[in-house]
């Protein structure tokens, strides 16, 4: 026995699911403690509902986590959860505002009924039975890339189902949503995931192409004018879903997502300058065309002159958080406008302050540099383009909505992932981390069994290093 | 692709260090500026949830936060609203504050530095901010007498003890109740505000310490004060006091208010000018003395300075450069010269003590909710107005107008008060001002008072005088701090 076949052997990947069962036990501590804790504050007792949250919390944890165990041992141990954080912090902040409006219209007489939370809990079964689904019907992701186009084509019809009359509706100034059966959904969450697996497909063909035909121009090797139409098709699509669905967050997302995965696949930085340059010129013509993005630039500008201006109302309830937060209870998010979903955030902010925003924050990058890293080590090149990117849609749709919150950039209606309050999003997200797990099982599964090798194995093994 | 993809992580990480960095700068940097908006609702209710400390006069609370069972945790009440309104002010969600109530806000919420130690200990035993406790130096019995006097009159009455400056009553008639203001009931409150503020006998102005008016002849204190000051007289200097005095520059003479001479002569003397208050021989005094001198008199009695500034007082004025028509107007009180009920009191006061003006004040102390002394107000001298002789000869002229002239309303039975009556003009086609300032015992000054009738209700334009209606006002609040 040489000592170089005793390291090799050692390096034998660990499925490190004990690592992420005791990462769950914190997880769902966490958020049970803060559903406690609320209820200490506002109501002066431990809610009657603590059973029924976390059991319900503790149960889907540990399901996801058996299913995991089961079919896809080499998973990442850390994307679960982080996910069963965040939902559950949602949750208790959905919770936390359901207290706080039931308490506001009391004090105005009226009808105290408020019940965003257990809808939420309801919904998050929803989003773990799709998990489900997917770890376990789905044994290997390169199978999706037979769907390529049918996934495209789902995308598309995904996201022009809320432009059909009777059956999209106009919410809050944006028809990005569909009343169906008595519920309503946002296609658009779902279309993200379509498309990710379309782009993904169609980049893994025409990459080549894509890569070695173009001339140099000042320094930049840029693609041939044909080739640009997949990128101008991109373009277009996603001016599309903001001018008819009013929806500037998720054309920003459609066409970033296309854009990253273009230069993933590619390697090539020109892709990016010419998509930077057609979102200026997007954006600018947006700016001038459309009213409503119009006023959501100059509500971003100056948030006051508005009169309840929705980010006005977010960053005082920000401000008043400080570095340090009021404590969980005892603040005011239920006064800000939206303050359980489109600016979730914000009500983390004035409750928990800087400090947990920062913790939230880092949660959130945490998944996305897991999916990034998932996308590293992933083998084949549509699982990679994939890992990417659900990874980066995450990245942006954080940066987008929290930017918005915070007033960094304008406010555009995006969900923040597994806090805000509704379901279509949510089932999406669990969709996401789902898929991103399958595609970790395969990159970090050993390549050779870890059956007993050979000498000669361990030599070729370490030759082809 | 590995590498585009590890650029792509370095890019989500900028994107994430922009939102911390963007955050940061919000909520450490920014959120001082956001949370002193006055639109911001959580600052507000947070104050509306500290238990607020109570304002006292003597041992008795006239205003305190009682536990309230709303959405805010306690509810402002005041004990005698209306009768300490222009004092405490007022406290409420929508209009802000008022009075005692914003000028000790700090310390009445326990945001004060003063406290921060309290503040601290609260912290660490777990108990709820409560704010300190402000003391005002009010006599309850001086305060109620005046308001009940005034009845239904619109007018103000103002006290001060003349040895410390210590404000001892200050009623605005007519006044309001601060409880409208302060309810939960934020519809309530508003309409309050608004019918308040409606109102065409503005019940909110402070008429003590806010409203200018003309003092008429209670200013011939200032000008006999300037006159013996100068050294050119002594009460019993002879000085013209025709029917009416021709003035320079014009056609239009001056005439006594009876149209006859002083006291069947064409000469007085001041003491005799005092008592029946002649306006010719106060001008012929004015116009000899010249602008300059009576501005000086007056400053040095607190004219052109705001006195009680924490309330929002006006400053009192002697007009800036009048010819010498405008001058012997502006030495019997009329013209452009124009002063609070508190200025005249001061200028009682002053004399009263000997020629020292203090300054006047109405927070006795501020106290801890475990009754520790925060802060104590010290006496505080002013100016020293005129040399004792002044006061004292003063005084006795003015103890000459209650005994023998106009004041005679303002006697006290057993005791010698010193006063002066005044029937201010403003303009044609309104009622004069009735005024009386006084001070008791002349030997001993307890209280200086000075009274001001704006609209006397039902009694007719030539029964007003100041002798007639501000005086048994005064007479009571002097009764009151007396105990007679």
């Amino acid at each position: 026995m040489s000592i170089a076949s005793t390291s090799v052997i050692q390096i034998i990947p660990r499925t490190r699911r004990g690592v992420e069962l005791m990462l769950l036990i914190l997880a769902v501590g966490v958020s049970v403690a803060a559903y406690v804790n609320i209820g200490l504050t506002v109501q002066d007792k431990v809610p009657a509902s603590t059973g029924y949250y976390a059991a319900g919390i503790g149960l889907l944890a540990l399901i996801a986590h058996l299913a995991l165990r089961y079919r896809a041992p080499y998973a990442d141990p850390v994307l679960l959860p982080c996910a069963v954080l965040l939902n559950g912090l949602g949750v208790a902040m959905i919770h936390r505002i359901d207290l706080g409006i039931a308490e506001d219209r009391l004090a105005r007489g009226l009808d105290a009924k408020a019940a965003a939370a257990p809808q939420q809990i309801t919904w998050t079964a929803v989003g773990v039975v799709l998990f489900l689904v997917v770890v376990l019907v789905i044994r290997d992701h390169r199978r999706l890339q037979a769907l390529t186009y049918t996934a495209g084509l789902a995308g598309l019809v995904l996201l022009v189902l809320p432009l059909i009359p009777g059956l999209g509706v106009n919410l809050n100034g944006a028809r990005i949503w569909i009343h169906l059966a008595g519920m309503s959904f946002q296609p658009g969450e779902f279309a993200k995931l379509c498309l990710v697996v379309f782009f993904a497909g169609y980049l893994v063909v025409k990459r080549d192409v894509l890569t070695l035909a173009g001339h140099r121009f000042l320094g930049l090797d840029l693609p041939r004018a044909r080739d640009l139409g997949p990128i101008g098709i991109a373009w277009v699509v996603s001016l599309g879903v903001l001018v008819f669905e009013n929806d500037l967050g998720s054309s920003l997302l459609f066409f970033g997502l296309f854009l990253f995965l273009l230069y993933v696949a590619t390697e090539r930085a020109g892709w990016l300058i010419i998509g930077g340059l057609l979102f200026v010129g997007g954006a600018f013509f947006a700016y001038t065309a459309f009213g409503h993005v119009h006023s959501r630039i100059t509500d971003w500008l100056d948030p006051f002159s508005i009169d309840g201006g929705q980010i006005a109302g977010g960053l005082l309830g920000q401000a008043w958080g400080g570095i340090l937060g009021r404590g969980l209870g005892q603040g005011h998010p239920e006064w800000t406008l939206y303050g359980n979903s489109d600016m979730i955030i914000s009500s983390f902010a004035e409750e928990l302050g800087l400090t947990g925003l920062i913790a939230i924050l880092l949660i959130y990058t945490l998944i996305i540099e897991r999916g990034l890293r998932t996308a590293l080590g992933c083998r084949d090149i549509f699982g990679k383009l994939v890992a990417t990117g659900l990874a980066m849609s995450f990245a942006l749709q954080v940066f987008v909505i929290v930017g918005g919150v915070t007033g960094l950039i304008p406010l555009t209606g995006l969900a923040t992932p597994f806090m805000a309050l509704g379901g279509t999003s949510l089932v999406a997200n669990w969709a996401i981390v789902a898929l991103l797990l399958r595609i970790s099982d395969q990159a970090r599964r050993p390549q050779t069994p870890a059956a007993p090798v050979s000498d000669e194995t361990i030599a070729m093994a370490v030759q082809k290093q | 692709m590995n590498s585009a993809i590890r650029r792509l992580a370095v890019a989500a990480i900028i994107l994430m260090l922009a939102l911390i960095a963007n955050s940061t700068y919000l909520q450490a940097f920014r959120s001082n500026e956001l949370n002193g908006r006055n639109d911001n609702r959580r600052v507000r209710n947070e104050q509306f949830s500290v238990n607020r400390g109570p304002i006292l006069i003597g041992n008795t609370l006239i205003a305190r936060s009682v536990p309230s069972k709303d959405q805010y945790q306690y509810q402002r009440t005041y004990s005698s609203g209306p009768l300490y309104a222009p004092v405490t002010g007022y406290y409420s969600y929508q209009f802000g504050r008022g009075g005692i109530e914003l000028n000790q806000n700090s310390e009445l919420n326990g945001s004060d530095p003063s406290l921060a130690f309290r503040r601290v200990v609260d912290v660490l035993t777990g108990k709820a901010q409560e704010g300190a406790s402000v003391t005002l130096t009010l006599n309850a019995a001086a305060q109620q007498a005046a308001y009940t006097a005034l009845g239904d009159n619109k007018g103000a009455a103002v006290a001060i003890e003349p040895k410390t400056g210590k404000v001892l009553a200050l009623v605005s008639k007519p006044s309001y109740d601060p409880n409208l203001l302060a309810s939960h009931d934020l519809s309530k409150a508003s309409d309050a505000w608004k019918s308040l503020n409606a109102s065409k006998n503005k019940p909110m102005s402070n008429r003590a310490i806010k409203e200018l008016y003309p003092p008429g002849s209670t200013f011939k204190l200032v000008t006999s004060a300037a006159a013996l000051s100068s050294g050119k007289y002594k009460p019993d200097t002879q000085v013209n006091s025709p029917a009416s005095l021709p003035l320079p520059q014009t056609t239009v003479p001056l005439p006594n208010e009876n149209g006859r001479n002083c006291g069947g002569s064409d000469r007085a003397t001041l003491t005799v000018a005092l008592r029946l208050s002649c306006n010719t021989a106060f001008a012929s005094v004015g116009l000899d003395l010249g602008a300059d001198a009576l501005r000086e008199q007056a400053e040095k009695f607190g004219f052109g300075e705001r006195q009680l500034p924490e309330l929002g007082a006006a400053a009192s004025q002697f007009p800036g450069d009048p010819n010498e028509p405008q001058v012997a107007q502006s030495a019997i009180g009329q013209f452009d010269v124009r002063a609070t009920p508190l200025q005249m009191a001061m200028v009682a006061a002053g004399i009263a003590n000997k020629g020292t003006v203090m300054k006047p004040y109405l927070v006795q102390s501020v106290r801890t909710a475990d009754l520790k002394t925060v802060s104590e107000t010290k006496p505080e001298e002013l100016h020293q107005a005129v040399s004792p002789e002044v006061a004292s000869e003063l005084t006795a002229m003015m103890v000459d107008v209650v005994k023998n002239g106009t004041g005679k309303p303002g006697q006290i039975s057993g005791i010698d008060v010193a006063g002066k009556t005044g029937t201010a003009q403003s303009a044609k086609d309104r009622p004069p001002y009735a005024w009386f300032t006084a001070f008791a015992p002349a030997n001993d000054p307890q209280i200086a008072v000075a009274v001001i009738i704006e609209d006397a209700v039902g009694v007719g334009r030539d029964d007003i005088a100041g002798g007639k209606l501000a005086a048994p006002v005064a007479k009571k609040m002097m009764e009151a701090v007396l105990g007679r």
